[in-house]
């Protein structure tokens, strides 16, 4: 019981805290749920990383927890809950399996402020729901590989198809056709987000197949590593993997959450916090590019012209767009809405692969 | 020095008793040892790791749970090993029998009666049960080793479990993420007392299941037969056991208990199909069937047991940092240790010195470094 | 093309098949480990540590082999000495591993690690064809055959292997015939466990030289598999685990060639075939019978 009676106290501590005086009272609990561990190097690192960041800016006014490896079922109800119960003033579930667990957490603690990575549900008032535009990054990364690629072909190796993995595919092979109309992209399923071994063979026989490209939506670096030996370029997934391939890596897709776990965070001390539907990409500083590099100047001009493009407003999405059958997609100047990209199951015209239904 | 064993005439019904208990003091206190090495203080983590989670209604609640499935699955399990057949698959027939017992409320939702929750649990433990039957079927008729081939099935399982969500099942409603649509209220499982927590009927069935075998082993002659068999196959032919029905029956009664595991879990802590739906309780329900050392009683107990290290790892990892590997150390250490205090119930140890040992003992000893 | 396919074949191949040797020997003294996945991951996390603190890959690898060697001991003392059930104790042990790997591994996560170099044999390793295939491999190709070699001549050729196919089949008669059942045993299982950290050294320095939690992936379990699959003759756990690595190779290809089935059923094709090929091996009793370790996972205490 005593512990209960902690938060408790400190529950409403806090709540008078926020109401007025910005008296260096307890901290803000702010906590985290991740489905992996945090030695994945991957998704859940980079949410890991965007914590320390938390810490770091706001010292001694916040206070972390975290719960790793965390398995989407059953057991995210617990995690949320105890978490609900131990006294956060805000809980960040990081998975899309944490959905329902979390509306349904969130609806039994109205008091406890509750954001979920990547879903669509916001049941009640106090869940707010945030997302970053990876595509954006998946548009330039095709725009320097159709400039790079000698043989044409990209390898793509892709992890789940889900709706998030699919636009990644799409966006990619629109950056690149938006250079060479004719490229082409080859794309295996590793079915698991993360199998060094496993996402290392899917490279090899992707540069078996005559690729001289690779990019991945898996999160381990084996990839990189293979690339690097055969001696072709990459791209990097989820965070800056340079060590990796110090003469491969042309850039990377770097996850970064620490900007907006503090403005959240900040909002809740502040008192401003209000439920939101977040969805943000270069412009907000959730999708940052590694370095461009190991490409000639030109190919790194254009890649910068590119993001700087989408940075002021560009959509990669923007018709005349085609499905993969050749049926219209977007009419010329047509831009794909937020809904649609969020639930998209289909390949855009060119790609080769079919996808599951 | 060294150590040898000494078979005990009769089993030591003292060291049956404290045998646990031993085992359970060791593991803590090597565990203390693990958390004075990780540098916290290892009275404090062991209170998170086994008192804190028992403290609120809630908790305990979330420790039935947890424990249903692993109770359900042991106690089917204990029935396979007692009698000679590793069914090392559980996870498999937990997933098929969820899929199965799913087939209702996802492919025809309008079907909204109070006969629909009775009949997907048959279908649950129906599905569990036939997925069981191939690896058994394949053992009696072709030979194959079962333990291997009821592994690979869980691995098929998985996918099949993952293709059937992001493809034909998928929410229509869903934004074609992986998930069926949710069950209806017809299709969830009740919670035994909601006002004070969400566990659900499955715990009671996992009781239920434990005591029905128990009487089975206990009081039945199939029960004796499980017995004889599992410890002399030529003494169980001579008794006219068949061994093939044996194997038969074995993974038919643990698949089935491992598919209402599934379709419970499903629609009593879930509420639809996911990607995963297990955190491997199939693999878990192995050291706890072991844990509880066969006996389904004990495996109630050993349920309960692991249930609590899940919950109390999360309480260390919260309040002290503690990392969530150490919890499944703690498990795999808490299984040696039960194993080894076991030998105690069946064998004395005697210690005995080289300069004793006999001509023909040394003679025996030297092929072994040819 | 087809030579790249086939190293890459071998380096998925190559791990099976040395973690499967070892359990080979293991199982023809009559103990059965189900430990693999345990020593393997342990094995691994060492071999990483190891290499990357000292920036030698071969230091990296004789740390995995001694310490997959203890952990094998470890399972020894509990299945041979105290005669705990051999199943319960394996399984004990690859889920103590799997934990023990984590924690000692987070400080070496997102490193680059430190790579075995393949061997290149001037001349040899430039034929066109079967050069690289066969001249140029990383070194632990090459020990993985050996070990075949060593193996099958030590368990078909020599007394000692005799003795311990002996003490495999039917341990109470060994026993009688004064041979030292237990010490046997003991030595087959810290060889099995050698070999797991072997392997799993192969993954963290050799396969992808980095380590990340859970990098086994059921790797150990297949090497089980293998072990049946080639009902427990050295040669045949060769054919399997290059049929394994081949499908699993395969499967990525017939991906990229967009054959347009779903790729979990593609994923599940390894498993699949493993099935199948149990089966048709498994039917013949008289010859299953004929190879299979008579005493395997029976606990033996000697009488005096």
């Amino acid at each position: 019981m005593k512990t209960s009676m902690k938060a408790f106290a400190a529950a409403a501590v806090l709540g008078f805290a926020a109401a007025g005086t910005a008296q260096a009272q307890d901290p803000t609990k702010a906590c985290f749920i991740y489905v992996g561990p945090i030695g994945d190097f991957g998704w859940s690192y980079q949410h890991h990383q965007g914590v320390l960041q938390l810490e770091k800016e706001l010292g001694d006014t916040v206070e972390t927890a975290y719960l790793e490896s965390v398995p989407e079922g059953a057991d995210a109800e617990r995690a949320i809950e105890r978490f609900a119960r131990s006294g956060c003033d805000i809980i960040f579930t990081t998975s899309f399996g944490y959905m329902d667990a979390t509306n349904k957490v969130a609806g039994r603690f109205p008091d406890v402020k509750f954001e979920h990575a990547t879903g669509y549900k916001r049941d009640h008032p106090n869940v707010s729901t945030y997302n970053s535009r990876f595509y954006e990054g998946r548009y330039v990364q095709g725009v320097i590989a159709a400039k790079m690629s000698k043989a044409n072909v990209a390898g793509y190796i892709a992890s789940f198809p889900i709706p998030e993995v699919v636009m990644g595919i799409n966006a990619f092979m629109l950056g690149a056709q938006s250079v060479n109309p004719d490229f082409k992209v080859k794309v295996v399923w590793a079915n698991t987000w993360f199998d060094p071994g496993k996402e290392a063979d899917a490279a090899k026989a992707l540069i078996d197949q005559g690729v001289d490209i690779i990019t991945q939506h898996t999160d381990s670096t084996a990839p990189m590593q293979v690339a690097a030996e055969r001696g072709i370029k990459a791209f990097g997934q989820a965070s800056d993997m340079i060590k990796f391939g110090p003469e491969t890596q042309l850039t990377s897709i770097v996850d970064e959450w620490g900007p907006y776990y503090v403005k959240r965070v900040k909002a809740v001390q502040d008192g401003t916090w209000e439920q939101v539907d977040v969805w943000g990409g270069f412009k907000e500083g959730h999708v940052v590019m590694a370095p461009y590099q190991n490409m000639p100047d030109d190919v790194k001009a254009l890649a910068q012209e590119t993001e700087d493009k989408i940075r002021s407003g560009f959509n990669p999405f923007t018709g005349p767009i085609n499905r993969q059958d050749g049926s219209p997609w977007l009419a010329e100047g047509e831009v794909a809405d937020d809904p649609t990209l969020l639930g998209m199951n289909f390949y855009v015209e060119g790609i080769d692969d079919k996808l599951p239904n | 020095m060294r150590l040898e064993l000494v078979k005990r005439p009769q089993h030591s019904a003292l060291f049956s008793a404290l045998s646990p208990f031993i085992a359970l003091a060791l593991t803590l206190v090597a565990g203390a040892i693990v958390f004075m090495f990780l540098g916290k203080n290892p009275v404090e983590a062991l209170y998170y790791f086994f008192i804190d989670p028992l403290r609120e209604t809630w908790s305990l609640h979330e420790l039935a749970v947890k424990a249903a499935p692993l109770i359900l699955i042991g106690v089917g399990l204990s029935i396979c090993y007692l009698s000679n057949n590793w069914n090392i698959g559980a996870e498999g027939q937990f997933i098929i029998g969820a899929i199965v017992g799913a087939i209702l409320p996802v492919m025809y939702p309008d079907l909204q009666s109070w006969i629909v929750l009775p009949l997907m649990l048959l279908m649950g433990i129906l599905g569990g049960a036939a997925y069981a039957a191939i690896p058994a079927f394949l053992k009696v008729r072709f030979n194959t080793n079962e333990i291997l081939t009821s592994l690979m099935l869980v691995y098929v399982a998985q996918l099949f479990l993952d293709w059937i969500v992001r493809g034909p099942w998928r929410n229509p409603a869903g934004f074609n993420f992986p998930e069926t649509r949710t069950f209806h209220d017809y299709a969830i499982l009740p919670e035994i007392w909601p006002a004070s927590g969400r566990a659900h009927w499955g715990f009671v069935f996992a009781l239920l299941a434990a005591l029905a075998l128990w009487f089975l082993l206990s009081r039945t002659l199939k029960g004796f037969e499980v017995k004889v068999i599992g410890q002399s196959p030529r003494a169980g032919r001579f008794a006219g056991f068949s061994r093939n029905r044996m194997v038969i029956f074995a993974f038919l009664v643990s698949g089935g208990l491992a598919g209402l595991a599934g379709i419970s879990e499903v629609s009593g802590a879930i509420g639809q199909l996911r990607p995963s739906i297990s955190p491997g309780y199939g693999f878990t329900a192995i050291i706890v069937a072991f844990l509880g050392r066969l006996n389904p009683l004990g495996i109630i107990a050993a349920g309960l047991i692991l249930a609590l290290t899940y919950l109390g790892g999360e309480a260390a990892q919260i309040s002290l940092g503690v990392t969530d590997k150490v919890a499944r150390s703690f498990q795999g250490m808490l299984l040696f240790f039960v194993l080894a205090c076991d030998m105690l119930i069946h064998y004395r140890i005697r210690v005995t010195r080289p300069a004793l040992a006999t001509k023909a003992e040394r003679a025996a000893e030297e092929p072994a470094h040819a | 093309m087809l030579e790249s396919v086939l190293i890459t074949i071998a380096t998925a191949a190559t791990p099976l098949l040395i973690a499967a040797m070892g359990e080979l020997v293991v199982e023809r003294s009559g103990v059965l480990n189900l430990g693999v996945e345990g020593m393997m991951i342990m094995g691994a996390v060492t071999g990483f540590a190891v290499a990357a603190m000292t920036g030698s890959a071969w230091l990296g690898v004789f740390a995995a082999i001694l310490v997959g060697a203890a952990f094998a001991l470890l399972f020894g003392f509990l299945a041979l000495t105290l005669v705990t059930n051999q199943v319960a104790t394996g399984l004990a042990l690859t889920l103590f591993g799997l934990g023990l790997s984590g924690m000692l591994g987070e400080s070496f996560v997102g490193l680059p690690g430190v790579k075995l170099d393949p061997i290149y044999i001037p001349g040899l390793s430039d034929l066109p064809f079967v050069g690289r295939l066969l001249f140029g491999q990383d070194p632990l190709f090459y020990v993985s055959i050996l070990l075949t070699v060593g193996v099958a001549y030590f368990l078909f050729s020599t007394r000692a292997g005799l003795m311990l196919r002996a003490v495999g089949d039917n341990h109470v008669s060994a026993h009688a015939q004064g041979i030292n059942v237990i010490g046997i045993r003991y030595l087959a299982v810290l060889f099995g466990g050698a070999c797991a950290g072997l392997a799993g050294a192969y993954l963290s320095i050799v396969y992808t030289p980095q380590w990340v939690e859970n990098m086994t992936a059921g790797r150990g379990w297949i090497a089980l598999a293998l072990v049946v699959f080639a009902s427990w003759r050295p040669w045949r756990i060769v054919a399997g685990a290059y049929l394994f690595g081949g499908v699993t190779i395969g499967q990525l290809h017939a991906q990229a060639l967009g054959v347009g089935i779903p790729s979990q059923l593609l994923s599940a094709l390894p498993y699949l075939a493993t099935i199948v090929v149990l089966v048709l091996i498994s039917r013949n009793r008289r010859l299953t019978m004929m190879n299979t370790p008579a005493s395997l996972g029976r606990a033996f205490v000697p009488d005096r």
